[in-house]
């Protein structure tokens, strides 16, 4: 069976002023319960904001260092999760039940992604 | 949202929702022949009316809500026929009992009762296997049919008759406690264990269906300790598993042919696996027969190269594994373990022990472990003779040719 990876992509520029509503944990908390007693889940988190993030970049041979907030890149990755699926169907079907559960002015994408299993 | 995606939504919630459909409207009319039926017209709906309104927040919620409306539809028609035979008359032959008031809480609870409905001894192996992955893996017919290596018509009459089997036998749609709760524990577990052994020890078949039982077992297991989290035995074999399934990449080589654990290249193990299993096996706590086995893999896992492992720990685990379940196949494992603890002299005492075993008569591994024991102490001659012997009893032409090998050598 195939692994996913979700990629959470949200505009960190663009953040509302008032954070998540109240119940918006307890939505996400039972979703995650439900993820993982479907028997998909491997692993999944939220990441810290960019701006305490480090890029290392190769080019040219030569390594440079860039500390965050990556101001210049309307979405940072915020988070992601790793699940265990028959199909991507599948997949989209969780990232889809993921999504809906945030409040309308947010606006994130989710990049599902398969991984290849050599 | 475009049409075919639509319906590929619609397709995929179905087959992640169908177990708990059918376990809540089983729940009412405790059958489960009749739960999938309500089931699946359950999806009929939701194929006419979700490409017009949308495929709603909760697609489980709204495919149960209606499954248990129309289980509950089921059960007072009945109950007014049932009333109308008395009213003339007859005998009141239908004793269905009336619903229990929906609770949509209480999904956890519908889905463990239809795991132990499947898994119920009164329906042979064979049967329980293939029901468990039709209600509860989700699997279409043609799949089982595939991935057992059976004909699609047999699977789907052995379907038949286990719901035919069930409701005649009048098994109650429930969680047993007390006394029967360990017994009918350990038939649920021995089926996951199974479904995971037809895919892991395929020598045969299609190599993308079969290895696919083993993450369908998998995934009941998880799903299983989820439901269960004081049920130790229920970690362990998740732990069992998370780890039999972290090698399954390293298991076969390029050309397909099986490469034994001392050959492995343990950097094709799937290390997050491994870590799930020792999460697994934390929470399992080490007791039961499971657990045991779970921890002779850990330490495995743990072992970098074949050389570090910790055979006196993997010795001492069979020891405790024999106390609990008398198998001479784990005595015979015991002594392997002892011999690469202790030396092969060691070990050929514990096998020699086990050669008036009638359990181990035909078992080509006895001759096979004791050829290998006797050529480490240099008796050449005899560990020919056994080699010879262990190839006369195994079915498989590749293990034959290479006992045959080492018998000449």
């Amino acid at each position: 069976m195939p692994r996913f990876i979700t990629l959470i992509r949200n505009d960190e520029q663009n953040i509302p002023a008032d954070g998540f509503p109240a119940d918006f944990g307890a939505r996400m908390g039972a979703l995650l319960e439900e993820i993982t007693k479907a028997g998909v889940m491997l692993d999944t988190a939220g990441l810290t904001p960019s701006s305490e993030g480090t890029r290392v970049t190769l080019s040219g041979g030569k390594l440079t260092y860039t500390d965050g907030p990556f101001t210049e890149t309307k979405e940072v990755i915020g988070g992601y999760s790793i699940i265990q699926a028959k199909d991507k169907e599948e997949a989209l079907y969780w990232t889809k039940r993921f999504l809906e559960i945030h409040p309308d002015v947010w606006n994130i994408t989710a990049e599902v992604r398969q991984i290849t299993e050599d | 949202m475009t049409e075919p995606r639509v319906t590929a939504t619609i397709e995929a919630a179905y087959r992640i929702e169908s177990p708990r459909v059918i376990a809540a409207a089983a729940r009412i009319v405790r059958d489960v022949g009749i739960a999938e039926e309500i089931a699946q017209d359950a999806l009929v709906a939701a194929l006419e009316q979700w490409p017009e309104s949308g495929v709603p927040d909760k697609p489980g919620a709204w495919l149960t809500a209606t499954a248990r409306r129309r289980a509950i539809d089921l059960v007072r028609r009945k109950e007014t026929y049932a009333r109308k035979l008395a009213e003339v008359g007859r005998s009141l032959e239908d004793t269905t009992p009336p619903p229990d008031p929906p609770d949509p809480e209480n999904i956890d609870d519908d889905l463990l009762r239809l795991i132990f409905t499947a898994c119920h001894p009164v329906l042979p192996t064979a049967s329980r296997t293939a029901l468990t992955l039709r209600l509860l893996g989700g699997l279409t017919t043609a799949e089982i049919a595939r991935a057992l290596l059976a004909a699609e018509p047999a699977v789907a009459q052995r379907i038949v008759r286990a719901k035919r089997a069930l409701a005649t036998a009048g098994v109650g749609f429930e969680v047993p406690y007390g006394e029967d709760r360990a017994a009918r524990l350990s038939s649920v577990l021995e089926v996951i264990y199974l479904i995971f052994n037809e895919g892991y020890t395929a020598t045969a078949g299609d190599d993308v269906v079969r290895p696919a039982l083993c993450e369908d077992a998998l995934r009941l297991a998880r799903v299983l300790a989820a439901l269960m989290p004081g049920e130790p035995e229920v970690h362990g074999l998740a732990a069992l598993l998370e780890f039999q399934a972290s090698r399954i990449p390293a298991r076969t080589g390029p050309d397909g042919a099986p490469v034994l654990l001392a050959d492995q290249n343990r950097t094709r193990w799937n290390r997050p696996l491994m870590r799930r299993g020792a999460d697994a096996l934390a929470r399992a706590g080490g007791g039961g027969p499971y657990a045991l086995q779970a921890a002779i893999a850990a330490c495995h896992a743990r072992a970098a190269r074949y050389e570090d492992t910790d055979w006196a720990m993997i010795a001492t685990l069979y020891g405790r594994l024999l106390t609990l379940t008398g198998s001479p196949v784990v005595a015979l494992n015991r002594a392997v373990a002892v011999s690469m603890a202790e030396g092969p002299a060691a070990g050929l005492a514990l096998v020699d022990a086990l050669r008036e075993e009638p359990a181990l008569k035909d078992y080509h591994l006895l001759p096979s472990v004791r050829g290998d024991l006797l050529a480490r102490l240099g008796r050449d001659a005899e560990a020919s003779e056994e080699f010879r012997r262990a190839a006369s009893l195994t079915h498989n032409e590749r293990e034959r040719e290479l006992l045959l090998e080492r018998s000449a050598r």
